[in-house]
């Protein structure tokens, strides 16, 4: 194995392990997996009383969203920690490849995100009546892991921003709330004001709820391969955004000596 | 002397918990993002009539959700900060020290109400016409205290779990979908009911509600069982809080997490 590939998998675990909040049994299950179960049905509940929408399309929703809490928290967390447990400075003395220290750590948390996801459709198939069309479970997954990279590229872009700001918590905290408002999760888009279409169509999940509802309903990979480009397209966005941050801020904390200043 | 500390207490946790951009996040832009939700929905299932129900339930999500977090760690935070061995020993009882912080983390959450309400009526046309303001001027703080002191029910239970937060996230969605704040319990399997007659964001917002919205039943019923269900959650709390201490004095385990 190259040290550029021991970097990118070895690293990212290691970094994934360290998210001591997470990773203990109790605290993941709760976390991961009971909160977005309540979601699921918090949302389903409300949508069945208001009738504004079927059923299926707030579990289609929610489900997918689900999976942007891994991306986004986990992402910031896996970077943005590093200078609050004080770990950045020797981190960045290593010649250790950037991109590989920097992608290896989106790994764990794409797999993380699509367990919960799968955890949140299987929710709605076994409480809520979900039925997704025969068949499109492999375009339904395809459609989430490219929905889940987004994620977590946008949570890549947040954590970079922690490289120095000071509470970046309460960013990837309002950005994950926002998108349960400005993405489709459970008000269709286009029911929205101009204003917030906007700010929907240019961050990740919107497309790919859409093309993950698409395809529950029956339509093809093909059918909404232009959704999910749309979704990739802003995922790399996004990954090269906090990549371009993430060098800028490092030279500036070597310039200025303030890595780990607050 | 007790009530100077009652109030000096609340009074500074109320500033610090103020001062917390997590607090603001949780007590006024989550409950405004939600009722956004919430007004969409029930305007799209042709549901208008009912945004001031909306935007008050929402305005009590704010409130669970800021004494869920702040009371659930409260102890717990103490602990991380190195005070909680100063405020067991100091000569005042402990319960008078933690009561005011849950009933601060309880209180920052009439932020989400004004917000929501102010939210819906810019942006929504919410009716702000109340139809028993008396009633409602009473309902308000007895909401709150009611359910800061469920906060140092939680408060004193949640400290003899090292994983206290993981409680913390995973209650927040079934409070809000089970008490009724958005979705009539009449909607949820039966067995639910009995459950949400233990919570006081159950009565809370029905005296909320029939205070504000003409045409509802009078608040005073839901009013009295929030000071009922408050009492019995100081007793608990004094109760469990006192367990604690006793626990933690004996195995010399105050300031072990």
């Amino acid at each position: 194995m190259t040290a550029a590939a021991r970097v990118f998998f070895v690293g990212g675990a290691i970094s994934y392990r360290a998210l001591f909040n997470w990773i203990r049994p109790g605290m993941y299950v709760t976390t991961m997996l009971g909160s977005p179960l309540f979601q699921i049905l918090f949302f389903t509940y409300l949508g069945r009383y208001t009738a504004s929408e079927p059923e299926s399309f707030f579990v289609v929703g929610n489900a997918v969203q689900v999976a942007a809490m891994s991306g986004i928290y986990g992402m910031t967390m896996g970077i943005a920690n590093e200078r609050q447990f004080g770990t950045l400075s020797p981190l960045l003395a290593t010649p250790a490849s950037r991109p590989a220290l920097f992608l290896g750590r989106a790994l764990p948390f794409i797999a993380n995100g699509l367990v919960v996801s799968a955890f949140g459709f299987a929710v709605g198939v076994l409480l809520l009546d979900f039925s997704p069309a025969a068949g499109s479970v492999p375009a339904l997954a395809l459609v989430v892991l490219v929905t889940t990279c987004s994620c977590t590229a946008l949570g890549m872009f947040i954590g970079s921003i922690g490289l120095r700001a000071r509470d970046v918590f309460f960013a990837a905290n309002l950005v994950y709330f926002l998108m349960l408002l400005v993405c489709g999760v459970n008000v269709a888009i286009d029911r929205l004001p101009g204003w917030m279409q906007a700010i929907g169509n240019v961050v990740p999940l919107t497309h790919g709820i859409e093309a993950a509802r698409d395809v529950a309903n029956g339509s093809s990979l093909g059918d909404v391969s232009g959704l999910v480009a749309a979704e990739a397209f802003i995922g790399l966005a996004y990954a090269t955004g906090a990549y371009v941050l993430f060098r800028i801020f490092e030279a500036e904390g070597r310039r200025r000596a303030s890595l780990e200043t607050f | 002397m007790a009530l100077r500390l009652f109030a000096k207490g609340w009074a500074f946790h109320l500033k610090t918990l103020t001062s917390s951009g997590f607090f603001v996040l949780v007590s006024v832009i989550q409950p405004i993002i939600f009722a956004s939700i919430a007004f969409f929905m029930y305007e799209q299932g042709s549901k208008s009539g009912t945004l001031l129900y909306v935007a008050l339930g929402a305005g009590l999500m704010g409130i669970w959700s800021s004494t869920l977090f702040g009371s659930g760690g409260a102890i717990q935070w103490q602990r991380w900060q190195g005070t909680l061995e100063i405020l067991i020993a100091a000569p005042a009882p402990f319960l008078l020290v933690l009561v005011p912080l849950t009933l601060a983390t309880a209180s920052i959450g009439l932020y989400s109400i004004v917000g929501t309400l102010v939210w819906g009526r810019i942006f929504f046309g919410v009716p702000l016409d109340f139809a028993h303001p008396l009633q409602l001027v009473v309902a308000l703080p007895v909401t709150v205290f009611s359910l800061g002191l469920l906060g140092l029910m939680l408060a004193s239970t949640f400290v003899l779990y090292r994983q206290a937060s993981a409680f913390s996230n995973l209650l927040e969605y079934p409070v809000w979908l089970i008490t009724g704040l958005l979705v009539p319990l009449s909607l949820l399997p039966g067995w639910v009911t009995p459950i949400s007659w233990l919570l006081a964001p159950t009565w809370g917002v029905k005296a909320i509600r029939d205070a504000a919205i003409a045409g509802n039943p009078s608040a005073w019923p839901a009013i009295g069982m929030c000071v009922l269900l408050g009492a019995a959650y100081l007793v608990l709390g004094w109760f469990f809080m006192q367990n604690f201490e006793r626990l933690a004095r004996q195995r010399a385990t105050l300031s072990l997490t």
